[in-house]
């Protein structure tokens, strides 16, 4: 049956498709829908939210040596935290079929950086596949399973925000199911010590000279891994993934030699077909990857990254303009419209805390999540942000540099503390830290679309599962400051953060309260009386369902979800719960 | 057969239910299809786009660049506004009249823009502008705002009455079938 599938889901299916049983992944857009739609799936596939990527590798990897084929999904930063058992897996190779899925953002879209995973795997020494629709996704899924087993190599699949979320028509296909492969002890396979690492680091280049010199002949289905397809022959172009598709609208008459396996580069195939055309170009998003190896090759290439961008996303009109192809001019100035950045939402628990951080002008070393958001006007309560789990190590740091903890505070989320903060509060207890840390625990993954994690109480299926006290973590690793507080009661939270960046003692502050997304709404919406002497103290909390009409702050109704923030800060008790 | 429909509005907006029906309606006709859409950081009452192309061909690329677009369908007017270069010269657009402040605005940064009824209606050969979000809580829920639009689109695109009827039996929530057509007769009045 033919359906319109989102990349992600394409992605899915193919692993599905492909026999998969065992999937570890945390989080991260654009990669998430892979892993949610997995986790749909019945018995036949276990599926798992992992505390972080190295951990969701660890599994795979696990689960290869136990016979299954294994899956772990990230975004592009999460392959950094898996780099390490990442590099040493791609030595061993796998028993049953193990594939990485990596999900760059070019552009950052939801993201803090636009790294190029090429070079992970290029890095790493693995077979890098990169589809160029949703089709494709669920292809090359299943290829790389294949791939895995015959070559004995980990195998990452390379995706990026236009192929993760964009959606086309695939043809459905049947689950072919693989027994597991009976284990069986091979010590100089898996054990990465010194001796056998060096063997295993010459079978990885035997491999993947092995692969290159197969590549003219590897098929995804009926889809040629790399293609070449002879058009005019004035202009040859090199592209890969959702280049390739700006291409084909923007030079449709383009000869084009398509990669669906970027690492190792088929050099020798390249050079066949730069042969053929006059002019050879390399057009790729992000770093000059595929540029340099083809130059570096011998292969006279007339334009790339001198021709285009390094940073951020193409298009086709990018392409037209850069080959002198004209474009329409709409001939429209809207250079006055308003930006419209995203907001914490209207009832968010985080906007508590941060009303109280912006007016005590605490310094706030931030994380990664929805609270990064409250950089932003009119809260403008967070410092730095860098990655998952770092606002504990900054202010450790920080602390060490000034010799001052007061009034500076580390800030981050329950899923991003069990993801990567823990360990850093191990050390400022260790190291003996006077600062202050503050876990805004919210019950779930916000920023991602609501996975559950550790400390939620589900599992990825959404079974009840064990909830880590975050708590009783903190007292267990040596902090002798705990307190448990709702972050709407802001006067008691203001005295307490004062007390405790004085404290000359390590302390944990945990703010308490769900999601707004996930509870549902049962309080009244707000308005503001007569009482009002338009101070606008209201309007320093930055909700999305305040505005100002005819002078005035006014709430709308709708988007209201009455949580009664606003009232608190009002010095007037002008703002009252609507009647039922 | 080619159109490139761009669907725009605020983060929350219910922005992905109306290219779903769309893409449906596609692939239930056998053309190609590709949509391209948001998710992530912008869902959290940003400006929010997808991108849906038909074809009686192939489509390559997922995105509709400026100047390429048949349709814009606008479920705020700021958002109307900004995406309006991507309209293709004799284009139509379909606007729900709601304007929501960004926090700019509100902070009073910036101004919302006054003059973009006069600019829409010098760039759009249709331009129907009307408010989708009072038909939607007439239909029974203010969330039914993409079926208004969509219904109001509906006149300039080629799917039958029946073909869209079928499409929200298939993809809407059985309980909020009748609504949802009602919605869509709704929006197709107008």
């Amino acid at each position: 049956m033919k359906r319109i599938m989102l990349g992600n889901e394409a992605f899915a299916r193919g692993a599905w498709e492909a026999g998969v049983r065992v999937v570890s992944s945390y989080p991260g857009t654009p990669s998430t829908e892979v892993t949610e739609t997995l986790a749909k799936c019945g018995d036949e596939v276990h599926v798992e939210w992992s505390p972080n990527e190295k951990v969701g590798v660890e599994v795979a990897v696990g689960a290869s040596i136990g016979g299954a084929r294994a899956l772990s999904c990230m975004k592009h930063v999460g392959l950094n935290v898996a780099a390490d058992p990442f590099f040493t897996a791609a030595y061993n190779g796998v028993t049953g079929g193990l594939v990485v899925l990596v999900a760059d953002d070019n552009g950052c879209h939801s993201s803090q950086n636009e790294q190029d995973s090429r070079y992970h795997g290029r890095g790493a020494g693995v077979p890098v596949l990169e589809p160029a629709d949703p089709t494709e996704c669920k292809e090359f899924m299943k290829l790389a399973f294949d791939m895995s087993e015959k070559y004995d190599t980990v195998v990452l699949v390379r995706s990026g925000t236009r192929i993760s979320h964009s959606r086309g028509i695939v043809e459905e296909g049947e689950r072919v199911e693989r027994e597991v492969i009976p284990y069986e002890k091979n010590f100089r396979k898996y054990v990465a010590m010194p001796a056998m690492a060096r063997v295993n680091h010459v079978k990885q280049e035997q491999r993947l000279a092995q692969i290159a010199a197969d590549a003219h002949e590897i098929m995804a289905g009926s889809i040629p891994l790399n293609k070449e397809e002879m058009n005019d022959p004035e202009i040859g172009i090199v592209t890969s993934g959702i280049c390739y598709q700006y291409v084909k609208e923007a030079l449709p008459d383009a000869s084009v030699f398509k990669l669906g396996l970027v690492n190792p580069l088929p050099l020798q195939d390249i050079a066949a077909f730069a042969s053929k055309v006059e002019k050879l170009y390399v057009i790729e998003e992000g770093n000059p990857f595929l540029e340099e190896q083809i130059r570096a090759a011998g292969i006279p290439v007339h334009g790339g990254k001198d021709m285009f961008t390094i940073q951020g996303e193409y298009s086709a009109n990018m392409l037209r303009k850069g080959f002198g192809v004209a474009l329409p001019d709409a001939g429209i100035d809207n250079t006055d419209a308003p930006g419209r950045p995203p907001l914490l939402c209207a009832g968010c628990p985080h906007r508590g805390l941060f009303h109280v951080l912006s007016k005590l002008k605490t310094t706030v070393m931030g994380d990664i999540g929805c609270y990064t958001l409250a950089a932003l006007a009119p809260t403008n309560a967070i410092d730095s942000c860098l990655c998952m789990g770092g606002s504990i190590g900054m202010e450790h740091g920080f602390e060490k540099a000034t010799g001052n903890s007061k009034n500076l505070v580390a800030v981050l989320g329950d899923s991003t503390f069990i993801h990567s903060g823990i360990t850093g509060l191990v050390n400022m207890v260790y190291n003996e830290a006077k600062g202050t840390v503050i876990i805004l625990d919210n019950r779930i993954t916000g920023m991602t679309g609501h996975q559950q994690n550790p400390a939620s109480g589900k599992n990825a299926k959404g079974e009840i599962a064990p909830a880590l006290d975050i708590a009783t973590l903190c007292r267990a690793i040596g902090v002798k400051n705990v307190f448990e507080i709702d972050p709407f009661e802001i006067k008691e939270l203001e005295e307490l953060i004062k007390a405790e960046t004085e404290r000359d003692e390590l302390s944990v502050i945990i703010t308490k309260r769900p999601c707004v997304m996930i509870v549902k709404q049962t309080e009244p919406p707000q308005m503001i009386t007569d009482a009002c002497k338009n101070c606008r103290q209201c309007m320093k909390i930055g909700c999305p369902a305040i505005e100002i009409k005819d002078g005035r702050p006014y709430i709308i109704k709708e988007s209201c979800i009455g949580c009664g923030l606003c009232a608190k800060v009002c010095p007037f008790d002008a703002i009252k719960k609507e009647d039922k | 057969m080619e159109k490139n429909i761009l669907i725009v509005g605020v983060g929350g907006q219910g922005t992905l239910l109306a290219s779903v029906l769309l893409g449906n309606l596609a692939l239930m006709k056998n053309y190609d299809v590709k949509l391209s859409e948001v998710h992530g950081m912008s869902q959290r009452g940003g400006d929010v786009v997808t991108h849906v192309k038909i074809s009686d061909t192939t489509v390559a690329s997922p995105l509709i660049e400026k100047g390429e677009a048949d349709i814009i369908i606008a479920f705020e007017k700021l958002e109307a506004y900004r995406w309006l270069p991507y309209l293709k010269k004799g284009g139509a657009m379909y606007v729900n009249e709601q304007q929501i402040m960004p926090m700019p605005v509100v902070l009073g940064q910036v101004d919302y823009p006054a003059d973009i009824d006069e600019t829409l209606a010098k760039a759009a050969q249709t331009l129907v502008k009307f408010d989708a979000l009072a038909l939607a809580e007439e239909a029974g829920s203010s969330k039914a705002v993409n079926v208004v639009l969509l219904g109001a689109a509906s006149n300039a695109l080629p799917f039958t009455e029946e073909e869209w009827m079928d499409v929200i039996e298939k993809y809407v929530k059985p309980k909020f079938i009748a609504l949802n057509k009602d919605a869509f007769a709704k929006g197709q009045a107008v």
